[in-house]
């Protein structure tokens, strides 16, 4: 018997078709009830699950009460075990709650509808426990945790209950500030990564004979970067899963969503302020290893306070080093790598193009915006 | 060039006016021309192709072709003795029927659904190889047997980590060629001598070559003089004991005979498959083929396609598909890891048919009456005064060295002697291999008869002793 | 005209034989063949011949062959014959890149005559004058259609013949004494992998240039790419979705003021014959796929030459031999100054040219200008009704925007409303008879398909082609799980990949297979 957790956050979306951008805060959704919003998760939840009622009898779903997963898992007719408390309005709260709950019942996945906030309340309960997958429900969707539709989701599900995907993936989960967010302003920082199944498509091609996963690619990188490295040159790595890759093949210590410093293959400083970077920058030779985070390409965002405009100008465009597997420049589809610091100096100083390393001895010359 | 020029091509049906036009209309162009816009002026060709005015009907093209194919003398008109790399051995006639037929000469990339023939097809090469070189895993082919013995190399490299290549005995030079721009810039290549009355690998040599730097220790079975190496054992010790790879290169037809090389320690095996149902085709009749133990470090390695057998939603019905190696793990060791191409798939096909059709007792067959045939020309040729065959005390199987120092007389000239009585005599050794004076490399194979044997005797004895 | 628009779907079913793996049709003693034997004086004068081999060296054990009798073998193999799509039998546009055309038979006359096949590479020159001639007047004739000074064919392939120049842009700098500075060449995403993979066999490291918004390669970044370190530019124009870059002028012009050398991917020619050529375009080095262009037949992935041309000041790198004329006799050139030796044996796969030569004969100027244009008229033909299908995208594209030979689409759209994928889709046309080809990793056009009609096909041909795409499309609009199940008419259903990617599992060989997954029956 499968145990699949769902989580529907019946919210989330509503902001999106009314024109608002997200739906946290109560006053937002009771503006967006207002403007006439209806709730959108619950159908697309409805879609997914829809993947999966062929798998009814060995699934068993556990769910919240009503519009928070029991309505959809019972409309498909699958086994239900219902866990928390019906209420009137729902809030993050019953999320992170529900998660913690399933992680203890040790469900196998977990899916849910909804938005960057909620994928943020998940992972703030169960880390990567588990492997999550995101149902697209909401309308800040920046984290990478959500299948293209609905129907992939649960398509996707279907395959990994069944054995048919078995790779896993971090997947990251973004902390978008509400508020600049609102005023049309991404600010990209990490939050975490949440474990999410993979499916490689197996194409059939002529022209390949051995494909490589995503961490061949970072370990390449990484093997290119260290054997670049300089002596007496101060290396301040930026977080990312490509980042972190270096750190590995050094056998360093390292922070996982914060900056590390590193000089002549040892960690000089782990998890920096912005205060602590200005002290080791001071004079000294430094390179700066960024790669971009986020469905956007950010390499370097409003979110990153060590990464002040300040760091920024100090090490010096030439002094950057941008690194990227070549499925995240893909992904963004043609569109530049981004950068948005506080200051329009730095942003133009930036901007035009870069090199970007994607594997042993693989260069990319990439665009730069703002 | 007007469209509305009204000239039909045979293999262009849209040259049809009416077809062209009625295109034309739906897109909305008035002149073909249009569509090249992007092609800025300064680029567009203007001059004239000085190309010969067009055969346009069939029979015009048949008679120019023939005209310039009759220049051609061939190896079934006269009786030729040239071997080294490329022989004349019988091709079936299925050989032919199937590697002519529509489906298999013209498919090319398709799906293991809609080119399921062609999947299995190469499968059952890969099989038959298989058991023919007794090892478990084999590629589609690549190129040639030079590319071969140089993707075996790299890959060597490539698993043991190491730089440095050991290419021990008489090697192929046009393959040596091969292997050395193949392996540049990154993997050195060391030569270890034979012995010169033996033909054997020099063993001494060898030890004091050969370090912890080595990737591969890689010789030929039978060398390029024809000699069967009989040290295999030996060799492969030295290379394992500095964690290095044997790399033996060996010709197929052989193996119904002589015990393949990984019976003797061999960790990539190697060849052409040119002598398994494929005419010479002035030497375009190559395909390399590479065979490893089915273990994870090698098959990871291949840059080639590797065809494996796999089922269907159809209960108890199977289907074949790309093995898909996924690389999971980066090493160093990654730079160079080439590339694959369309290579010699037909050949394999047709090596399949040939091997289907001989089966074990046929190979056991030609490699006996191989032998016989080398061994009675071999002995025959010694009878002509100064004539010694084989040059080299190493047992052979079709190909030895014939010495002519004692004669007086150059290969050069004996060769041109033997053309004009329609013969081509064997491969003349004295520029690549000084060190053997005026000898010829002459390949013996079941095509030959005993009446071919004997007029070459006859005619060699009439012209050294002109 | 709008009956054409109706064209007739095919109820098309390929031959299912559900034959077995040859090993299975064995039967012990059964012979196929019977193999000439050494005559009897023969035997009497050397014996029985193995007895020379040393003991340890003799074959024991006879190698596990399938023992079968002839007409089986012929059955056996006829059978796969017909469980394989040859261009031959269908409307052969799906496999994009690939420019399959019609092969002509009479050119299958002159490649399989004995006064081809039955020629050994080192004869005396007099006896190979027929061969030497067709070799160098191809030679000739690749020069008029690309402007470049010297032809070689030894290559197997365009893969291959990326090597060979990536070679040669070696052995220049080297010469040099650049080598070690100039390690890097350029490329970009939509040229083919060979060219990145080619280069990095050479020890150069890749720079990849992505595509602008509007699909080509970026200058801007070009121009950030090029340093003192750069060897060369390896492109291919146009690209795959059939783009041609007007700049490219100005990309070779860029390359070699910071001294590199330019390398000219041909394998998209069919579209430019005799309109556009390598040398105005700036390149000192080009390929062309005779089994491509130049119409020699696949042979399920060959034999095949990659046809390398250099511009005079580069034949000294060419691999040896060349052919040459003296005005009366046609020889073979070894001396060649800084020749990077040999990229394969001998001279390069005969009967591959003697077929491509013979189809420029056929054609002549006049005729290599129209297939070009008709294969760039039926290209743009076929892109406009696939426009027209609900699901699928042109990427960019713009009103009255043109492409050359192929075009890669996307049915992005498609799959975001029906999860109905390009792989799904491939798999359908295969019920219709059809080949259908996605395109090059990486994926970066997403859902992609890239389909190339080249000049050999009709008009109703493409109608009819388009038709089977469209119904396919509508099947995925009202009954997705239909076409993620295809193929229902092919020679075999659908694939479970479950054996081919997990090392305990997999079996390249028959062997192999009976060793993992039979292991109670006696192979």
């Amino acid at each position: 018997m499968h145990k699949v957790g769902l989580i529907v956050n019946p919210i989330a979306g509503m902001g999106g078709k009314v024109g608002l951008k997200g739906t946290d805060g109560p006053e937002i959704v009771t503006l967006a009830r207002q403007l006439g919003a209806t709730a959108e998760a619950p159908f697309r939840a409805l879609q997914a699950l829809l993947e999966l009622e062929i798998l009814k009898d060995s699934i068993e779903i556990i769910t919240c009460p009503e519009a928070m997963g029991e309505n959809v898992a019972k409309k498909c007719g699958f086994k239900v075990a219902i866990i928390g408390t019906a209420k009137e309005e729902t809030s993050a709260d019953d999320t992170r709650q529900a998660a913690s709950e399933m992680m203890k019942l040790q469900i196998e996945l977990l899916l849910f509808a909804g938005g960057d906030g909620t994928a943020r309340d998940i992972y703030s309960s169960i880390k990567d426990a588990i492997p999550v997958i995101g149902i697209p429900a909401g309308v800040k969707m920046h984290s990478s945790v959500f299948a293209i539709n609905p129907k992939r989701a649960g398509e996707l599900a279907f395959l990994y209950l069944t054995g048919k995907v078995k790779e896993i993936k971090e997947a990251e989960v973004m902390d978008i500030d509400e508020e600049l967010f609102r005023k049309g302003i991404v600010s990209a920082k990490l939050y975490g990564y949440l474990k999410v199944p993979f499916e490689r498509r197996c194409v059939q091609n002529i022209k390949t004979a051995t494909t490589p996963s995503e961490k061949y690619e970072q370990e390449a990188i990484a093997a290119d970067i260290v054997e670049s490295m300089e002596r007496n040159y101060i290396y301040i790595v930026g977080p990312g899963t490509t980042t972190r890759q270096i750190m590995q093949l050094l056998g360093l210590d390292y922070s996982l969503l914060g900056v590390d410093v590193v000089k002549d293959g040892k960690l000089i400083a782990k998890d920096v302020s912005e205060k602590q970077l200005l002290e080791i920058v001071d004079d000294k030779h430094s390179k700066l290893i960024v790669t971009p985070i986020g469905g956007q390409g950010y390499i370097l965002g409003r979110g990153n306070q060590q990464l002040s405009p300040r760091i920024i100008k100090k090490i010096g465009k030439d002094n950057i080093i941008v690194i990227s597997t070549k499925s995240k420049l893909h992904s963004l589809k043609g569109a530049p790598l981004l950068v948005d610091s506080d200051d329009d100096e730095v942003n133009k100083m930036l901007a035009g193009y870069i090199k970007v390393i994607t594997g042993y001895k693989e260069y990319a010359v990439y665009p730069v915006s703002f | 060039m007007k469209d509305k020029d009204d000239f039909i091509y045979p293999y262009i049906p849209n040259s049809l006016p009416e077809f062209k036009l009625s295109m034309m209309r739906e897109i909305r162009i008035s002149e073909v021309d249009e569509l090249y816009r992007d092609i800025p002026k300064e680029l567009r060709f203007k001059g004239k192709m000085n190309l010969p005015k067009p055969l346009y009907s069939e029979m015009d093209l048949k008679r120019h072709m023939e005209e310039i194919l009759s220049k051609n003398k061939t190896c079934e008109e006269n009786i030729s003795f040239l071997g080294a790399g490329c022989w004349r051995h019988y091709v079936p006639a299925i050989c032919d029927e199937i590697n002519s037929r529509a489906e298999f000469l013209t498919a090319y990339a398709g799906e293991p659904y809609e080119d399921h023939g062609r999947f299995q097809a190469l499968f059952e090469y890969e099989s038959m190889m298989a058991e023919l070189v007794d090892m478990d895993v084999v590629n589609v082919p690549t190129y040639d047997g030079a590319q071969a013995a140089a993707t075996s190399l790299r890959m060597a490299s490539r698993i043991t980590g190491e730089k440095e290549v050991l290419i021990a005995g008489a090697v192929h030079p046009e393959r040596l060629l091969v292997i050395r721009n193949y392996l540049s810039p990154d993997i050195n290549v060391i030569s270890v001598n034979y012995d010169k009355v033996s033909g054997q690998i020099d063993l001494e040599d060898l030890k004091r070559k050969v370090s912890s730097n080595a990737t591969a220790i890689y010789f030929e079975n039978p060398s390029y003089f024809g000699c069967i190496e009989c040290q295999g054992e030996n060799i492969s010790r030295i290379a394992h004991e500095v964690g290095a790879l044997m790399v033996t290169f060996v010709d197929p037809i052989t193996l119904g005979v002589i015990a393949p090389p990984s019976h003797y320690g061999a960790d990539i095996v190697c060849g052409d498959i040119q002598p398994l149902g494929i005419h010479m085709n002035y030497g375009g009749g190559c395909g390399g083929f590479i065979a490893t133990r089915d273990e994870e470090k090698f098959v990871m390695e291949y840059p080639s396609r590797l065809f494996g057998i796999t089922m269907t939603v159809v209960e108890g019905e199977w289907g074949f598909g790309d093995v898909a190696y996924e690389r999971t793990s980066f090493a160093k060791r990654e730079e160079g890891k080439e590339f694959v191409g369309t290579a010699a798939a037909l050949w394999g096909i047709t090596a399949g048919v040939y091997l289907a059709l001989m089966g074990p007792q046929g190979m056991k067959d030609i490699g006996k009456t191989i032998i016989q045939k080398a061994q009675y020309a071999a002995r025959k040729l010694s009878t002509i005064k100064g004539v010694k065959a084989p040059l080299l005390d190493a047992p052979y199987f079709k190909e030895f060295v014939v010495d002519f120092n004692a004669t007086g007389k150059c290969v050069g000239e004996i060769n041109k002697a033997l053309l004009k009585e329609g013969i081509f005599g064997g491969k003349d050794l004295s520029k690549e291999f000084p060190e053997l004076g005026q000898s010829a490399l002459y390949c013996i194979t079941e095509v030959h008869s005993k009446n071919d044997i004997d007029h070459l005797v006859g005619t060699l004895n009439e012209i050294l002793t002109r | 005209m709008s009956e054409s628009k109706k064209a007739k779907l095919r109820d098309f079913h390929q031959a299912h034989w559900d034959e077995p793996v040859i090993f299975e049709l064995s039967t012990r003693g059964a012979r196929g063949i019977l193999v000439h034997e050494a005559e009897e004086e023969i035997k009497a004068e050397v014996g029985d011949g193995i007895s020379s081999i040393p003991e340890h060296l003799r074959r024991k054990e006879p190698p596990a062959l399938p023992e079968l009798f002839q007409a089986q073998v012929l059955r056996h193999y006829l059978h796969l014959s017909q469980a394989t799509l040859g261009a031959d039998l269908n409307i052969e546009i799906g496999q994009g890149t690939c420019t399959i055309k019609y092969s002509p038979k009479i050119n299958e006359r002159f490649a399989t005559s004995s006064k081809v096949t039955e020629l050994h590479p080192f004869q005396a020159e007099g006896t190979v004058q027929g061969a030497l001639e067709i070799l160098y007047k191809t030679d000739l004739f690749l020069r008029e259609i690309s402007g470049l000074s010297r032809f070689i064919f030894q290559p197997g392939g365009g893969s291959h013949g990326l090597f060979a120049i990536a070679s040669m842009i070696r052995a220049y700098h080297e010469l040099r004494g650049e080598s070690n500075k100039r390690d890097e060449i350029i490329t970009t995403i939509f040229s083919h992998p060979s060219n990145a993979a080619a280069a990095a066999v050479k020890g150069f490291k890749v720079i990849t240039l992505y595509p602008d918004k509007d699909g080509y390669p970026d200058i801007d970044a070009l121009k950030e790419a090029v340093s003192d370190r750069t060897a060369g530019l390896m492109i291919t124009n146009p690209e795959d979705h059939g783009l041609f870059n007007s700049k490219i002028a100005e990309f070779t012009r860029i390359v070699h003021e910071a001294g590199g050398l330019c390398s000219y991917d041909q394998a998209n020619a069919n579209g430019i014959l005799g309109m556009t050529r390598a040398l105005e375009g700036g390149f000192d080095f080009c390929f062309f796929n005779l089994h491509k262009t130049f119409s020699s037949p696949h042979g399920c992935g060959g034999p095949a030459v990659g046809a390398v041309g250099v511009r005079k000041e580069f034949e000294q790198f060419l691999p040896v031999p060349l052919v040459d004329f003296d005005g009366e006799r046609y020889f073979l050139n070894y001396d060649i100054k800084h020749s990077i030796g040999k990229v394969r044996m001998f001279y390069g796969v005969l009967p591959v040219v003697v077929r491509a030569y013979a189809w420029i004969m056929s054609l002549g100027e006049e005729g290599l200008k129209e297939v070009a244009r008709v294969a760039v008229l039926n290209n743009n033909y076929l892109m406009r009704n696939i426009s027209k299908i609900r699901g699928a995208t042109i990427p960019y594209d713009a009103p009255g925007k043109h492409r050359l030979e192929q075009v890669r689409y996307s049915w992005e759209k498609l799959t975001k409303d029906t999860n109905v994928t390009t792989e799904d889709v491939q798999r359908r046309m295969c019920d219709f008879g059809m080949h259908y080809w996605t395109s090059h990793h990486p994926w970066i056009i997403p859902e992609p398909f890239t389909l190339e009609p080249t000049e050999s096909y009709s008009k109703d041909e493409l109608d009819e082609y388009v038709a089977a795409l469209r119904k396919v499309s509508e099947e995925a609009y009202t009954d997705p799980q239909k076409v993620k199940n295809a193929p229902y008419n092919s020679c075999i259903h659908k694939i479970d990949p479950s054996l081919l990617d997990d090392p305990e599992k997999w079996a390249i060989t028959w062997r192999s297979y009976l060793k993992k997954h039979r292991k109670d029956i006696n192979a």
